[in-house]
């Protein structure tokens, strides 16, 4: 059994496929208006583009409201432990390169119980795709603070407000060099379909932050970011090679003040300064990147899009190199390795 | 056995007089960096060339290198070797090497009445001694006047010896382990060839090193035959042992040997996820060397994350296994909950230590039984196996693979410390004649259900991703029996618990009919379990040489329990259960069995003497027994 998974093809002529190829028989069970159905529903329609075929894919989640995704799709699946979810994605995919592993988390998960794994799946550069839905709150466990959950936050568990600095999940993903970082809006369909498919598309390890909104416990938490009237004031979408420009009219943008110190512009549409930041994901140090995270709103708007997105080997790879490595200078003999060397004998 | 030096022969008429003994032990015990682990090593291979049975035991501080001199750094490797079967590293040694006041200080109360002690005369000075409360020197003060003792200046005689080499002071005083070994070779007998050839390939990269040990060896060989010090030298013939070639083995390497056979027996790559733990971290290296097999392994961020990965492997298809001692295991119960849920072949090897908490990382203890069992949330039955010794590691941990596919289960592997660093001859296994296992072939594809049963194991099909038409989602939320699809029904949930139950029940099926050592009735029945072995079954040898009416019995499976089990213990008056714990399989057979056996504990961080178990043996004859089990 285990020689022929490994041969089967990663990708190849597979019969067209559509959204409901990838949707299960579990009836889904997030509340009315969950941000949650957005994401599902991109992920099940991105996959049929993919032309890779359904089952190599697996999604792999922990625990949590977002963690019941892999039930809802029609690959194979793991809703594992709290927190674990990239350990397992890590064995997964390092054990069997050619699936397709992605791994569906939240801010409780990923990033309170999670982290420490969290950390070191993207520093190995594993090639799997990380989606961290983050509405700022424990949903399954109905309402107490989370990592993300603002300064004061008043919530179940801190009824005089939360007295924890928040953690900013982007810049602990880039500070743990992960090879693609992003951050989409889930009711923002078309960008957050775009950011989907160029994590698909990334060889590495992926880390994508969805901002998501629970409609029960913190409704309105991204309500800048999700309303279509306030997100062009909101937002900035990222674009590579591009200058960073904002706002309804485009004529506000980012450009760096004294030192590194980022200060909005405003301008006559259609004219930019020569000086406003230009977007630069490849960029080989993860300065501007981090930067571009530590940018919220206000008062600047919050980037979108497309961090970072370079290339290193990964962990997969690696192993495989080694493992050849190893079959090149010596066959394996089990009588051989029993014996070791050195023996006697007894007649 | 007794580990007397019984002279069985006449001196013959040479320069020294040869005196044949038929059994042995030495301990070597020295500072943590004075080399005395690779002493015990070499002496144990020169032995094991000379054709005697043998058992070692090293033991170390968890401190790398604790300050010079102190007792807390104090490293010692005793062996035991004979020419009669060996079954434990020795109670008492017979020949103690010191190599400075610590060491005497640690060690010397363990040494025989009239036993030789080897003492580094040079590193008894005013400093060391008072480092460890020695107010005059014990080698001159007469306090150790019932042992032979023997004051040798190691250290320079070894700078003598490599005089002319240029080598710095520093350099040179490391050489003198083996000029002691030298010393050891001539006193036993032994051959110096392995040990020289095995210097010119340790140190090839400084060949002034190889000809400094090589020197110190032969200078240390050469003192003992013709200073005045030892009136004879003593031979061990060789043991009657089976035919066969042999080799010497730690029950970690033996383990990690298995566990590359196992992939091969079963035609499954081999994942090892694991966290760097005293004792268990062996496992890890001595795995990464073979990754010409194939086998993958991963250094993991902590245990949690090693036993997630190797939990994904094993969802992917693979042979997939995690290592760890006591405190890892606890760090991954809730991961052990999910591969009962999600029913997963996993190996979880648990090299116990002393407990609880961070305990005694390198001694050794077998309270780790009760964690294995029922260290988890929820009803979570998971199979237990235990090898006996060293070399049964490589046995067992296959075993524990086998079960794992065929039930579709987790399994723990119980080693602990002494059998983990202990060593002990090995029969090299035919590996053509390895018993080959294999998962069962996935289902058809019309209706296929993950949690359909196979009937006789109650196994689940186990249908890797990549498979088209078997897309299926696994989790720790309860399944609904069949389709495995969540489910919060009641009398599901029940079912399922019983289910789980069930099947791990099975296993009990493949155990084979117990050994009993002894008279299948009567007086006195020993039961143990583990690295206990050797102490055991040499302390009911005695018994039964004395004629007492004892039996003994060993386990190898410990979950679910030899189905012959209740029967056997029914056949004797008095049932003892000598464990290195408070009494945790005392508590199983007790409750499972309802016999009122007794316990015999010890929790040292050290191996039982036979002595004491053979007094424990006694005691329950004379209707003294005692349940300390607290």
């Amino acid at each position: 059994m285990d020689e022929d998974l490994t041969k089967l093809p990663a990708a190849g002529p597979v019969p067209a496929m559509t959204k409901k190829d990838f949707t299960s028989d579990q009836m889904v069970r997030w509340c009315p208006g969950c941000g949650d159905f957005a994401i599902l529903a991109s992920v099940q329609k991105l996959l049929p583009a993919m032309g890779i075929p359904r089952e190599k894919y697996v999604f792999v989640s922990g625990i949590g409201c977002s963690s019941r995704f892999p039930y809802y799709m029609n690959t194979y699946g793991m809703h594992s432990i709290h927190g674990r979810a990239p350990t397992l994605a890590t064995g997964l995919k390092c054990a069997r390169p050619d699936l397709q592993v992605w791994v569906i988390t939240g801010d409780g998960d990923a990033l309170s119980i999670g982290g420490n794994h969290l950390i070191h799946a993207l520093r190995k550069n594993v090639d799997i795709k990380i989606l961290l839905f983050n509405n700022k709150i424990y949903g399954l466990t109905k309402g107490q603070a989370s990592p993300t959950s603002e300064f004061g936050k008043k919530t179940k568990s801190t009824p005089y407000g939360s007295i924890d600095h928040p953690i900013n999940p982007l810049a602990i993903a880039l500070a743990s060099e992960a090879t693609f970082v992003a951050r989409a809006v889930d009711t923002d369909l078309p960008s957050l379909g775009e950011v989907l498919r160029r994590a698909a598309l990334h060889k590495g390890s992926v880390f994508v932050e969805i901002l998501q909104n629970c409609i029960v416990f913190n409704d309105g938490a991204w309500a800048d970011a999700s309303d279509k009237s306030l997100r062009s004031d909101a937002l900035v979408n990222l674009s590579h090679g591009r200058p960073l420009v904002f706002g309804k009219d485009k004529n506000r943008g980012i450009r760096l003040a004294k030192g590194f110190t980022p200060e909005v512009v405003q301008f006559d549409a259609g004219k930019p300064p020569a000086d406003l930041l230009v977007h630069d994901e490849k960029a080989p140090s993860p300065a501007l990147a981090h930067l571009l995270a530590e940018m919220g709103h206000p008062p600047f708007p919050s980037p979108v899009g497309v961090f970072r997105d370079i290339e290193r080997p990964v962990l997969h790879e690696l192993m495989e190199g080694q493992i050849a490595q190893a079959k090149k200078s010596g066959t394996p003999d089990l009588q051989r390795l029993l014996t070791g060397t050195e023996t006697w004998s007894v007649n | 056995m007794s580990a007397t030096q019984t002279p069985s022969s006449a001196g013959k008429p040479s320069e020294k007089n040869v005196e044949t003994v038929d059994s042995v032990t030495i301990r070597f015990a020295g500072d943590s960096g004075d080399g005395i682990q690779v002493t015990g090593m070499r002496f144990t291979t020169a032995t094991a060339l000379a054709g005697n049975d043998l058992s070692t035991l090293p033991d170390y501080p968890a401190e790398i290198r604790a300050p010079a001199g102190t007792l807390p750094g104090v490293s010692g490797f005793q062996i035991h070797f004979s020419s009669r079967e060996v079954l434990t590293p020795g109670d008492a040694p017979d020949v103690l090497v010191a190599m400075n006041p610590a060491a005497l200080k640690a060690n010397v109360k363990d040494l025989k009445n009239g036993g030789i002690l080897i003492a580094n005369k040079d590193a008894f000075t005013a400093g060391n001694l008072a480092k460890v409360s020695y107010a005059k020197s014990p080698l001159e003060d007469g306090s150790l006047s019932s042992y032979r003792v023997i004051p040798v200046e190691l250290s320079r005689l070894t700078q003598n010896a490599l005089e002319g080499m240029n080598l710095s002071k520093v350099h040179a005083d490391r050489c003198k382990n083996f000029f002691a070994l030298g010393m050891m070779y001539w006193l036993y007998d032994r051959p110096m060839e392995p040990t020289m050839k095995w210097i010119e390939a340790k140190f090839k990269k400084t060949p002034e090193m190889v000809e400094a040990n090589k020197k110190a060896l032969m200078a240390g060989n050469a003192f003992a035959e013709t200073a005045e010090i030892f009136s004879h030298h003593y031979t061990v013939k060789k043991a009657v042992i089976a035919p066969g070639v042999y080799r010497n083995i730690t029950g970690n390497e033996a383990t990690a040997l298995g566990m590359v056979a196992a992939a091969q027996l079963s035609g499954l790559a081999l994942w090892y996820g694991s966290y760097p733990i005293t004792p268990a971290s062996d496992i890890l290296h001595e795995l990464s060397k073979h990754k010409n097999f194939g086998v993958m392994t991963f250094q993991a961020e902590d245990e949690i994350a090693a036993i997630g990965s190797a939990i994904g492997a094993s969802f992917g298809g693979k042979l997939a296994a995690t290592g760890t001692s006591g405190p890892g295991v606890a760090l991954k119960s809730e991961a052990i909950g999910l591969a009962v849920m999600t029913e997963l072949p996993l190996v979880i090897l648990d090299v116990q230590r002393g407990g609880p908490s961070t305990g005694l990382p390198t001694k050794t203890e077998q309270a780790d039984l009760l964690q294995a069992m029922y260290g988890r949330n929820g009803e979570c039955p998971v199979p237990i196996v235990a090898p006996a010794t060293p070399g049964e590691c490589f046995t067992m941990v296959i075993e524990a693979f086998r079960i794992s596919v065929k039930y579709m289960t987790p399994v723990f592997f119980l080693s602990d410390g002494y059998l983990a660093n202990g060593s002990e001859p090995w029969l090299i296994p035919d590996a053509a004649k390895l018993p080959r296992f294999a998962p069962s072939a996935p289902p058809a594809k019309e209706n296929f259900q993950p949690y359909s049963r196979d009937e006789k194991t109650l196994a689940r099909p186990w249908v890797a991703p990549g498979i088209p038409g078997y897309e299926h989602r696994l989790g720790g939320l309860e399944k609904a029996d069949g389709s495995g699809n969540v489910s919060y029904d009641p009398d599901n949930h029940e079912h399922m618990v019983r289910l789980r139950q069930a099947k791990v029940n099975k296993v009990a099926q493949d155990i084979p009919p117990t050994p009993i050592m002894g008279p299948k009735k009567g007086k006195v029945l020993v039961v143990g379990w583990g690295g206990t072995y050797g102490a055991i079954t040499a302390a009911v040898k005695n018994c039964q040489d004395k004629g007492l009416p004892v039996a003994a019995i060993h386990l190898r499976h410990l979950n679910p329990l030899p189905p012959d089990l209740g029967d056997i213990l029914s056949q004797y008056e008095t049932v003892v259960v000598p464990e290195l714990n408070l009494g945790q399989l005392l508590k199983i057979i007790r409750a499972k069995y309802l016999v009122p056996a007794v316990g015999l504990n010890k929790v040292k961080g050290q191996p039982f003497k036979i002595s004491e178990i053979e007094a424990g043996i006694e005691s329950a004859l004379k209707g003294r027994g005692e349940n300390r089990d607290g």
